[in-house]
This record gives C-alpha cells, structure tokens and sequence, in this order.
C-alpha cells in the first residue's frame, strides 16, 4: 500500500510540479478535486482564443498516469470497458469510459496500447475509485499509479509548429498515436490527444523535468500558459463530457451518447459491467438523451438549471454551461427525455428565476480540427 | 474623492445632486474576471437599498449587485449591453451600471468611504 500523499483528499491541496512556475507567471490558484492549480493567468477569454488560434500550454498534472501491465492486460480490462482493446495496435490512443453494474459511468479515460504494458489517463478526482474497481476486478493485473509523473497539454493549431523545433519526431504521430522521445534530453510520453477540439500533444515526463519542459515550450513564441478556465470552455465549445458534471455513475455512455467509443463491440455482447442496461438502451433507446443547447439572449445558463418543454414542463437538466469566447453566445449542455432531443427542438431553461427560450443544438458547438496528414 | 463611497458588496457609488451613480469596484472586475454579461433593471424601477439589481456574469460564474441606496432607476450604462468587458477595462469609470434618484440622499453618507473600504478589501 502507498501511503496517502498529503493533502490527498483533504485539508492542504496538492501541488503539480509546475507550482512555483504558475505562481511565478502570474495565475489565479483554485482548489480542484483536491489540488491547487491555475485557474487563469492573463484571463480565461485571452486564453480561450489563444488555444484557438495559436497554442496554450496547460498542466494537468493532477490527472491520474496509470500503467497496467500482467498477462492479457487488454482482456481483462475489455472485461470492464465496453470498446474494442484487443484489437487495438501499439502504440493507439483510444477514449473509452468504464461502466458499473447499474450501466453508468465510473470514469472516462484515455487507454493506450503500448509495446509492453497498457497506459491510462483518468480523473484526478477519479483515482482512488477507479484503482480501487480495476484491482477488485482484475486481481491478476498490476495497476501502478505513477504519481511522479507530470502531464502537459499543449493545445492548439500551432501545437505542432512548436514542437517542430523541439521534437520533431512528435510530429509524425497521427491523431491518437502515442510515441516516446527525447524532449531536450528528458524522456517523455506523447499522445496526439487533448481536451480542447485542436489539435495538439498531452506530454509526460517524470515531475523533477517538468519545469524544463514546460519553460521550454512556453519560451516558443506560439505558446502561452492557459488554466482551467479556457480549459473548461474549450471543452464545452468541443461537446465534450466533463466527469463529475455531464456524466457520472448513473449517466449510461448511451444516454451520454458515447457509444461511438464501443467500435466494433456495438455489435456483439456487450460483456461488461452493467451491460444488459446498455444493450437495452441501445435496442429501445434511452430514456434521456445528452444534448447542447443555444440559449436566447446573453445570459449564461449554467449546470443545475432546470430544462422544460414548451408547455412548461421538467423534462431535463443542464449539466454544463459558460459563455462561448469563440461564438460569443452562451452555450450549454445537459440531459433531456429522448423525445426533445431532436436538434431545432425549443426548450426554456431556468435563468434566475425566469425561463430563457433554448434551441437544442448538435455538438460540438465549434467544429473539432484535428491535424490532417501532411503532405508528403 | 469626498462624493465617492463604496459598499462591502464591492460597489461604488459617486453623488450628484440627488442622483447616485453606481458601478462595480475594480477589486470586484479583478475578483470575477472576464465579463461576458451584465443584466441591467428596466429604468423606472423603485428599489430599495440593499436589493438585486443587477447581474454581472464572468465566464465562470454569476454574481448580484445591489442597490447601494434606495430610490428609482433612472438610466443603465447602454455601452454594456455590447460590450461589457467594458467593466474590465474602466470599472470606476465608462464601466458604470446604473443610476438612482435617491430617495433619501442622506443614505449615501452612510456608505463606507474609501478608507474603510480599502481595509475590507486588505488594501489598505
């Protein structure tokens, strides 16, 4: 057993290995899911249109590094993940979630296949749950958190241009690859993967290196720093799920519109936990459906508002919402029973007390750009 | 600034004959952050001191402002309904929200001055 870390659950919040450097760059520090990080440094907007235009680099340290490694890793975890592993190629990056027995959601993850071992990136607030589920399960597999690990996201479309001068080789990973090279001496892990709708690499290296690492990129004239803020709104404009708020452990992927992550499984067996609830749904439908909205006027709708049909009635939730810096409109999404989740539906969300017109709408709300194969 | 006061919800108010302009403080711009919305009251308004009367959302969350005083709504600044990141870059000045014709101007002297205010935000 690992001794639990200091301030791993609660009193004194953790700190990533780039501590020092936010506060030295000028960041807003919030508590998150028992961490201290960045919020913003310049502000979430700036950073927002910077990650769109140009590249952002973002420390997410606090996200859980796990390696999995004993005899048919990806058969066991195929046993508690619904998406096709075992034919995935070394070296691929796939996002999957983990179900429970009820059919929901213990957590979202990106799991990638590697030449001796299987790697997965989960919640920070997911951790103890999930290794407590995967070593309950799968007692003959070894799941080693790397807690000494720190991750950076460098997101945006001149992602590439910046590592172009740095590690060229990470340029030649397709969207989802994973590959290992030197970043200035220092080993590291890419994944063309990220949470933002760009383009871009999530970066592992061991914590003692990751100042450097992070100096240099920022030091790249197309970089900037960028906190949770940009990172919660980039995410939102991209349609994609944040656990904890648009899907948790009674949220099914199909009710999350998720299933795309099953591949090829969709069509068989679904054996897994909570299975049987997930190919009903996927036979008769679910009995709500994850949907944006687009609500009228400048006001931002935000999680927790109550969704109503026309005639006043509660048929859903929102579960996430802000303001758009790309679209300059508020956005939001949210749960809503499958008959109103037709996009061009109108429905009122509750803002302060009064009920706003909102237009269900298809995610994402910014079109999603990943890098393109390069010409050769 | 003697006719400048402020109230401990980080307003400020400044006085001209019976008519008090309010906005937020920069304190409060610098707190919320971004501002992407300010839901202003219909001028005509009767308010009493210390009642919602006005939104200011950041990107992040919401939060009131009150009426400092009470009395009627008489204008809302129209430069922040397209622009209310106006708040950010002028909160004590082209970032003003509302005015109020004051019921009863002997109110504003009770406000804090700027004194007060300064050691509520430890910037004293």
């Amino acid at each position: 057993m690992e001794a639990p870390l200091p301030g791993s659950s609660e009193g004194t919040p953790r700190c990533t290995p780039l501590h020092d450097l936010h506060v030295a760059l000028g960041a807003k520090l919030v508590p998150f899911a028992g961490w201290e990080l960045p919020v913003q440094y310049e502000g979430i907007l700036a950073e927002h249109r910077w990650t769109r235009d140009s590249a952002s680099l973002f420390d997410v340290s606090h996200m859980g590094q796990v390696e999995v490694s004993g005899d048919d890793a990806l058969v066991g975890l195929e046993s508690l993940i619904p998406a096709s592993l075992q034919s995935l190629a070394p070296g691929r990056t796939r996002y999957a979630v983990v179900t429970n027995d009820d059919g929901g959601i213990v957590d979202d993850l990106l799991l990638t296949r590697r030449d001796d071992d299987v790697f997965l990136v989960i919640n920070a607030a997911r951790i103890d749950a999930d290794l407590t589920w995967f070593r309950a399960r799968l007692p003959a597999l070894t799941f080693s958190h790397r807690e000494e690990r720190a991750l950076l996201a460098l997101q945006g479309p001149k992602a590439a241009d910046a590592l172009s001068h740095l590690t060229p080789a990470a340029l030649e990973l397709a969207p989802f690859a994973y590959g290992e090279f030197e970043f200035l001496g220092v080993p590291c892990t890419f994944s063309r993967s990220g949470y933002t709708g760009e383009d871009g690499f999530e970066i592992g290296c061991d914590g003692a290196a990751a100042v450097s690492v992070a100096e240099a990129l920022l030091a790249r004239p197309e970089v900037r720093p960028a906190g949770l803020g940009a990172r919660d709104s980039l995410r939102l404009e991209a349609g994609l799920c944040l656990y904890g708020s648009d899907i948790n452990v009674d949220t099914s992927p199909v009710e999350a519109g998720l299933t795309w992550t099953f591949g090829a499984r969709r069509q068989g067996a679904l054996a897994v936990p909570g299975g049987a609830r997930i190919e009903r749904e996927l036979a008769n439908g679910p009995a709500r459906r994850r949907a944006g909205f687009l609500p009228e006027g400048r006001g931002v709708v935000r999680s927790g508002a109550v969704v109503r049909d026309a005639s006043g009635h509660e048929i859903g939730e929102v579960t996430s919402g802000t303001f758009s810096p790309s679209l300059g409109v508020p956005i939001a999404m949210g749960y809503v029973a499958t008959q109103y989740s037709e996009p061009g539906t109108v429905l009122q969300v509750e803002l302060r007390g009064r009920k706003v017109p909102a237009m269900v709408t298809p995610l994402p709300f910014v079109p999603t750009r990943r890098h393109q194969k390069r010409p050769t | 600034m003697p006719n400048l006061r402020y109230t401990k919800d980080h307003e400020w108010v400044t006085v001209d004959g019976d008519v008090a302009t309010v906005g937020i403080t920069e304190y409060a711009q610098d707190q919320l952050g971004d501002i992407v919305f300010v839901e202003l009251p219909e001028v005509g308004r009767t308010v009493a001191a210390g009642e919602e009367v006005a939104v200011v959302e950041s990107v992040k969350a919401a939060s009131e402002v009150y009426a400092p005083v009470a009395g009627q709504v008489t204008e809302t600044n129209p430069v922040l309904s397209d622009a209310p990141e106006t708040v950010n870059a002028d909160a004590a000045g082209d970032g003003w929200f509302l005015r109020i014709r004051m019921a009863d101007p002997g109110e504003f002297d009770q406000l804090l001055d700027e004194a007060a205010y300064a050691a509520l935000t430890g910037e004293a």
